[in-house]
């Protein structure tokens, strides 16, 4: 009866920590969309000038804004997945906010 | 002799059975079966002991009681209480109203008719 | 070549099918099988409202002008929607904890419920939207004038097309925006709609950019060769720009009303958000994947000089794709429609809650105790304002010539609506934001953008003259509109969402940091900014002088009275009282007032809570003037105040259970007294003459005969009362077993009649119309005949009348069987009205033959059939009812 308890605990332990990092990712992932996306910023330009380095042409530009586009949806659909799936696994803790 | 009884109670039955008691020993029986108007009666008639039922259409035996006692001229007057609902707190509040005498139906017939004997030779 | 006739029919075939999904969602809905109109996919489409006519048109023509710049639009948003977890989750559940009904709403909810606040906000939203509306109106007037023939221009005039466009919108927001008052009830039939039209914009700019790509191009690889090769192929950014309208989007989507609209009001569960998360992104995705292949085939193929703006037209028109271009034709008009219907509902709503109502309601004398039902009043504003909006937007579009100045509405119009999100997003996040605060970054970022952003958008001379462009307002250099203090440079629009939002929230900040915020706009921001921990409620009325029969009166008026009954009602019995009003608690009060900020918007619920219960709060005041700053006390006190509450009213229940006891133990004494009164006066009576027949020798025959018959009668007496006691013991301890049988009721009824009038020689006249129908039914026969045997007899004694007459008469009802026994004799005084059904209650009985326990027990047995009784004074006599229920009637059939 004690083994059993114990288990119990740490089961819902070991489930409520892969439920934090669901939520760490959560937080996370705009804020590396956003920064993938604020890149072509540094790119060269053309409107810098004639001494500027070569500037990206643009269907290169348009496949990394896609693909960026397309990984941070993969990304949260995953995420999502995660988050209700473990949410309606069984009953956990109330999820506490920061 | 001649000695006048007033008997308020509202069944005809009993009323029945008390005035064939009573006037057989030679009381001259009235009677009365409206709790309202009773007290009215007493002052009336002024008869010599009042045989009072404690529940009556109108008012109660107990309010009329504590009306006629209120009143100087019934202050002494015998009162012979008949109540049917049998329970000892009712005797407890005819008592403190004043009353002379307090009997539970089922009564025996002697029972009444010595009560009402004695309680006119007291108030002699 | 598709004509503009056959354009214009198959809109109208289109706008037939809308009208058509949207009356039959509401159908559903008002049916309770809304469960598919409220998936998470519906929700996720409602959002593309964010794409109006000017993405689904423009954005190519955008793309055409500045290359990838477009994409700024969408990237916002979804960074926003991948980013739920910061920002949306907690608008959206605070929107739903405080039933706001809109941006001013919530703002005005989050600083204490201020109304000025709300009309700012509204006057502001209303200022920024409806040139939005007006460039929607004018993008599909732009778009049938392509199918035109230049050549003759008989067909609809541009304006007139325009008019008939409004109008038709205003019909559809009217129909389905104003059905229900409670904005948090929903639109179910507007949100169908504008999910089937983001499946249609969706599917043509899909099918547009497939045929420009795999049909016109040749597949990828030559496409991409194309792409390089245009006058766009080569990555020329404004950075600034980049970041500053990836930034202007995001603030746009979250601040917009519309966008509110659909992603709060219209939420059903919040776990749609989660879905959305990664759905729209995918859809905003989808919507500006074909963008900039169709942008770089229209400037290839159509002569220089076309408007980029209609490509998603012209492309498929210059190829001979007719079809195609019907249907790009119809995903404009989607988008345009779309957007107009739900800015103008989200609008309205502001207008009526905010500005409309509030004038109403102080222009009744009597404030929130007028008399009507205002719900008709709100729903009329409602609809004023949405006609309003519409024509102000068409008004904008005739005044403004439909020209040039429109197109660059958009951008503008999402730098007015982001000043709301400084006040928004510091309300939720900070504690600290107060009501001054959120005023002053609200107006000041409110003239930037109209001085930097607005008025110059006309153009030089147009509103603000060239000099002031030049040299600034009054030769103050400092204060040039596309150069304010004298930082030169910007780009326009750049400048303008910088100073705006710069200012906002400085403005915002500082007066927040220097002003005290009153203690309802404290607990309203505790309640916001801690939404997801806090379990102890903030506000608090002071219910002491609010009768819950004011509050019923008022909250029927605006719920209507099904609603409001039942909202009363479940509380009473959350609250463990019998009958529908509850006790005014704190907690109640602020149940009620949210269901009321559903209908009118919080403040107003709020000004009309307070007038009925006298005073907001002052309890709390109190307290908050001598505690300590610190929220711990805050909550502690208020935690406090809800513990006190509890108490008084568990003292109030147990006050209440022990008068109920009280009462019990006076009913018990008074039957014992009742029982031992009708046992023992028979009793006497035979004990007295039995005595008296034992005693006395000198009777004669006739006094013995009489006597001993008085004794017989008073034995008989006795039996039919301990049968009546033994009886009624038996029903109302539940002990009786039914003998279920199945009969007619006329027969039980002539039976009845039979057996009451068998034995007595009694003058009554009953009188039974057979009914022709057979009427069987299933329950206790005999117990049924009982009941009726009693009435009958009841009536033979009691009936007074010269002639005495009983008519029973059979009535169908909705929930059963009525059997009337009407009789014609006195009727009985009210105030014995409610004691015939007591036990030993006996009205007027000269005799003394009954017991009093015949009603009684009739009620008991009703009781145990599943019916009832009553009793109900005629002009001419009584009226007892005999209640059969329904299943006892259906089950025979």
């Amino acid at each position: 009866m004690t083994d059993r308890k114990t288990n119990a605990t740490l089961f819902l332990e070991r489930r409520s920590y892969r439920r934090r990092r669901v939520m760490d990712a959560l937080r996370l992932l705009p804020i590396a969309g956003l920064l993938l996306w604020l890149f072509p910023v540094f790119w060269p330009n053309a409107k810098d000038g004639p001494d500027a380095p070569a500037s990206v042409s643009m269907s290169g530009a348009v496949t990394y804004v896609f693909i960026v586009w397309g990984v941070l949806i993969l990304s949260a659909l995953a995420l999502w997945w995660a988050f209700a799936h473990r949410a309606g696994e069984a009953a956990e803790p109330p999820e506490r906010d920061p | 002799m001649g000695k006048h009884v007033l008997l308020v109670e509202d069944e005809i039955n009993i009323i029945e059975a008390i005035q064939f008691l009573l006037s057989r020993e030679g009381w001259q029986v009235d009677t009365h079966s409206d709790g309202a108007t009773a007290v009215e009666k007493v002052r009336s008639m002024r008869p010599d002991l009042v045989v009072l039922d404690y529940m009556l259409p109108g008012k109660n035996g107990i309010d009329i009681l504590t009306e006629l006692r209120a009143d100087p001229d019934f202050h002494r007057l015998p009162v012979l209480m008949l109540t049917a609902r049998g329970q000892s707190r009712d005797r407890d509040l005819a008592e403190r109203a004043g009353v002379s005498r307090f009997m539970t139906k089922p009564f025996s017939n002697t029972e009444v008719v010595t009560a009402v004997r004695d309680l006119v030779q007291l108030a002699q | 070549m598709i004509s503009v006739n056959q354009l214009v029919a198959v809109s109208l075939v289109y706008v037939a099918f809308l009208f058509a999904i949207a009356f039959f969602a509401e159908r559903a809905s008002v049916r309770g099988r809304s469960g598919w109109l409220r998936s998470p996919l519906v929700y996720t489409l409602s959002l593309s409202i964010y794409c109006t006519a000017w993405t689904f048109y423009g954005a190519v023509g955008y793309a055409a002008r500045s290359g990838m710049e477009f994409v700024t639009i969408y990237l916002g948003p979804s960074l926003v929607m991948i980013g739920w977890w910061w920002v949306l989750r907690k608008l959206v559940r605070i929107g739903r904890a405080q039933r706001a009904t809109s941006v001013a709403d919530l703002i005005s909810a989050r600083y204490g419920k201020s109304n000025l606040l709300a009309i700012v906000v509204t006057l502001m939203a209303v200022v920024g939207v409806t040139p939005y509306i007006a460039l929607q109106l004018q993008s599909v007037t732009l778009s049938v004038s392509i199918f035109s023939d230049p050549v003759q221009s008989d067909g609809l005039s541009q304006s007139t097309a325009t008019f008939w466009v409004a109008f038709g919108l205003a019909i559809f927001t009217v129909l389905f925006g104003t059905r229900n008052l409670n904005a948090n009830e929903r639109h179910d039939g507007v949100v169908i709609a504008i999910a089937v039209e983001a499946v249609v914009k969706l599917i043509a700019l899909l099918a547009v950019g497939i045929f420009v790509v795999w049909g016109i191009a040749g597949g990828i690889g030559p496409m991409m060769d194309r792409i390089d090769s245009s006058p766009i192929g080569e990555w020329s950014m404004d950075r600034s720009r980049w970041v500053a309208l990836t930034a202007l989007s995001a603030a746009a989507f979250l601040a917009l009303p519309r966008m509110f609209q659909v992603m709060v009001v219209e939420n059903e569960d919040e776990r749609h958000l989660q879905i959305a998360s990664w759905a729209f992104p995918l859809y905003l995705m989808l919507m500006s994947l074909f963008v900039v292949p169709i942008a770089v085939i229209g400037l290839d193929i159509l002569p220089a000089g076309s408007n980029p703006d209609l490509f998603v037209l012209t492309v498929p028109l210059a190829e001979g794709q007719g079809g195609l271009a019907t249907l790009s034709f119809l995903g404009g008009f989607s988008s345009a429609t779309s957007m107009v219907i739900v800015a103008t509902l989200a609008l309205s709503t502001m207008v009526s809650n905010h500005i409309v109502m509030p004038i109403w309601l102080s222009a009744q004398a009597e404030g929130a105790q007028v008399s009507g039902d205002v719900r008709n009043v709100v729903i009329l504003a409602r609809r004023a304002s949405i006609l309003m909006i519409i024509f102000f937007g068409y008004l904008y579009y005739r005044l403004s010539g439909g020209g040039a100045a429109l197109a660059a509405i958009g951008l503008i119009s999402f730098v007015g609506v982001a000043q709301f999100l400084p006040a928004m997003l510091g309300g939720i996040f900070w504690r600290g934001a107060t009501r001054w605060g959120a005023l002053a970054g609200l107006v000041v970022g409110f003239v930037v953008w109209v001085f930097c952003s607005l008025l110059p958008s006309f153009g030089p001379d147009a509103v603000l003259s060239a000099t002031v462009f030049d040299n600034g307002i009054a030769g103050m250099g400092w204060l040039r509109p596309q150069a304010l203090f004298g930082v030169e440079g910007i780009d326009p629009t750049v400048h303008a969402i910088v100073w705006s939002l710069t200012l906002n929230m400085v403005a915002f900040v500082c007066v927040s940091l220097v002003t005290f915020p009153q203690p309802l706009e404290r607990l309203q921001g505790a309640q916001f900014v801690n939404v997801f921990d806090h379990s102890t409620q903030a506000r608090g009325w002071d219910a002491a002088p609010a009768t819950s029969e004011d509050l019923m009166v008022m909250a029927q008026r605006i719920l209507g009275p099904t609603d409001a009954l039942s909202l009363f009602r479940a509380e009473a019995q959350r609250q463990g009282l019998s009958g529908h009003l509850p006790e005014p608690t704190q907690g109640f009060l602020q149940t009620l007032e949210r269901e009321l900020a559903g209908s009118v918007g919080s403040a107003t619920a709020h000004a009309m809570i307070s007038q009925l219960v006298g005073g907001a709060s002052v309890s709390v005041e109190d307290l908050m003037a001598v505690a300590d700053e610190s929220a711990q006390i805050l909550e502690y006190s208020n935690r406090l105040e809800a513990k006190s509450a509890e108490l008084s009213r568990t003292a109030r229940q147990l006050r209440e259970a022990n008068e109920k006891l009280t009462a019990l133990s006076v009913q018990k004494d008074a039957f014992l007294g009742q029982i031992s009164h009708e046992l023992r006066t028979p009793m006497t009576s035979i004990r007295s003459f039995s005595e008296i027949l034992r005693d006395t020798d000198e009777l004669e025959q006739a006094e013995k005969t009489k006597y001993a018959s008085i004794i017989h009668g008073e034995t008989i007496r006795l039996t039919r009362l301990l049968d009546d006691l033994l009886d009624l013991s038996v029903l109302e301890n539940g002990q009786v077993s039914l003998n279920l049988d199945t009969g007619n009721l006329n027969d039980v009824i002539g039976q009845a009649v039979l057996s009451a009038g068998g034995d007595r020689s009694t003058r009554l006249t009953v009188r039974h119309e057979q009914a022709q129908i057979d009427r069987p039914l299933t329950t206790d026969l005999d117990r049924l005949r009982q009941v009726f045997i009693n009435l009958i007899t009841n009536a033979q004694k009691y009936c007074d009348a010269p002639r005495p007459e009983l008519r029973i008469d059979v009535v169908d009802h909705g929930d059963g069987l009525h059997v009337v026994f009407h009789d014609n004799g006195t009727p009985i005084p009210s105030e014995s009205r409610t004691l015939i059904f007591e036990k030993f209650s006996r009205i007027n009985d000269k005799d003394g033959s009954g017991a009093g326990l015949g009603l009684a027990i009739c009620r008991e047995i009703m009781a145990r059939l599943g019916g009832d009784i009553t009793h109900e004074p005629r002009a001419d006599g009584n009226a007892f009812i005999v209640h059969l229920p329904a299943q006892a009637a259906l089950a025979a059939q």
